[in-house]
């Protein structure tokens, strides 16, 4: 119980004091999750609501297959992005190894098929509703995916928060394929797990808390900022 | 006066779900503008034959073919359902909806949302999300989401199933300005006061078989078939 205390009271001094380091860290475990949620999104959203409304030859393979990829080991896609992007790899030539763009890589295969799968859900609902207005208005599959998209909307935010959640919390693929090297992989979840392993706990539970109210703050500004609960009996 | 002029041609045309006929073999054809009232029992087959018209059903068996080219056919057409698909927006999105499709400048788009909702009554209410409008609200709205695009032929599967008189008076009286601006109206229902009041022409189905077509006046006067006797006179039909 004590380093609870001790966790929470290193976090409060990590943010009273505006730590370099911190701040260094947050901003790059920010902007590595944050990059990889927007890549993800708009593979993702496009992709699922297509697979709602279209109705082809193993649909039900493929649909299978993407909520089957929600459950990728993180530790398992780390590897093969570690193998794919290493000098002998086929994408060694990029350099992209040990640098926040590999990290990005590995975070957008974890996190697409999870936004995939519950826009997935989302969008075949919504379908549902519209299908016989959309058709009867003479909709072309681009206008159709438009307007699922934009009037199913808050239902995807939720996927997206869902995609943010796991990027942000995410360690062992980062960890393979960035490093964790000090200022220039080092994420919150990387920094937690160094800290764990040097024993600690104090530091590593601050960044942990740190983690926490990052994850939360996310979540409330992109909630207010889309006016979720305002216009939420649409 | 009504016109003529043939407007769509079913050959042979079946459609089944689950292995079960529910609408033929029908070979049909509709001409003339005005109202076209399609009458029958529960099952007959009569929304299977707007949504068949309209493209929205797919063939089993059978063709319809078209006086005008095909490519412009579901141009010309709107269709309200008998329980109204309301977007998830304002009322304003949602009668903008058809007019951003045809990607009509913002302008012209606004002058008309204006006008339709000044017509059904709904101006003070364009920014409320169309979803919580009354079901009368909402088919009044569904009517002119369809008609402001000024289709040549509308399709109306029971629009005024479930209203009170007041909203079916208003409903019909804006059929009848579409209908008199040259829209074609093909319309179900099971109120036959409202089939007597608005029909130029009636198409009784029965099992999912035409069983007598014509003027209005001569059915409602003079039906032939069995099944149009016992419709008209209450009986029940099985």
């Amino acid at each position: 119980m004590n380093e609870i205390w001790a966790g929470m009271a290193e976090a409060f001094l990590l943010i009273w004091s505006l730590d370099a380091d911190l701040i260094d860290i947050t901003l790059r475990s920010l902007q590595v999750s944050l990059s990889a949620l927007v890549i993800a999104s708009a593979l993702a959203l496009p992709l699922a609501t297509w697979l709602a409304i279209r109705r082809f030859r193993h649909r039900r393979f493929v649909i299978a297959t993407m909520n089957a990829l929600m459950g990728l080991p993180p530790v398992v896609v780390g590897l093969i992005v570690y193998l794919l992007l290493s000098r002998t790899g086929p994408f060694g030539v990029l350099g992209l190894l040990f640098t926040p763009a590999a990290m990005i890589i590995a975070q957008v295969i974890i996190i697409t098929p999870l936004i995939a799968s519950i826009t997935h859900q989302a969008m075949r609902e919504l379908w549902s509703d519209y299908h016989d207005l959309l058709i009867s208005l003479n909709t072309t599959h681009g206008q159709r995916i438009a307007t699922l998209i934009w009037d199913g909307r808050r239902a995807l935010m939720t996927a997206a928060l869902a995609g943010f959640g796991r990027a942000i919390g995410e360690v062992g693929a980062i960890m393979i394929v960035g490093g964790n090297i000090d200022h220039v992989t080092r994420v919150l979840t990387t920094a937690i797990a160094l800290e764990t392993g040097k024993g600690d706990f104090a530091l590593a539970l601050g960044l942990g808390f740190v983690l926490i109210a990052l994850s939360l703050c996310v979540n409330l500004a992109i909630h207010t900022l889309s006016r979720t609960e305002r216009e939420g009996l649409w | 006066m009504v016109s003529q002029d043939l407007y769509a041609q079913l050959h042979g045309v079946v459609v089944q779900r689950r292995d079960k006929a529910v609408l033929g073999p029908l070979d049909l054809d509709l001409s003339g503008g005005g109202f076209t009232i399609v009458l029958g029992p529960n099952g007959a087959g009569k929304t299977t034959l707007l949504k068949v018209l309209h493209g929205v059903d797919r063939l089993t068996s059978g063709s319809v073919s078209w006086t005008v080219p095909a490519k412009t056919v579901r141009q010309g057409q709107a269709y309200v359902f008998q329980r109204p698909i309301m977007l998830r927006r304002s009322v304003r999105a949602n009668l903008a909806y058809p007019l951003q499709l045809l990607g009509l400048p913002k302008a012209e788009i606004s002058a008309c949302v204006a006008h339709w909702a000044a017509r059904i009554g709904l101006s003070a209410e364009l920014d409320v999300p169309a979803p919580r409008l009354s079901s009368g609200e909402q088919q009044k709205l569904a009517l002119a989401r369809a008609l402001i695009r000024r289709p040549d032929t509308v399709f109306l599967d029971e629009p005024c199933s479930n209203l009170d008189g007041r909203s079916t008076r208003e409903i019909e009286d804006i059929l009848c300005d579409a209908s008199a601006a040259g829209a074609r109206i093909i319309m179900t229902t099971h109120d036959l006061g409202q089939a007597r009041r608005l029909a130029d022409r009636v198409l009784f189905l029965n099992k999912g078989q035409v069983e007598e077509q014509g003027p209005a006046d001569r059915f409602f006067t003079a039906p032939k078939s069995p099944g149009a006797i016992a419709f008209l006179n209450g009986d029940i039909i099985e």
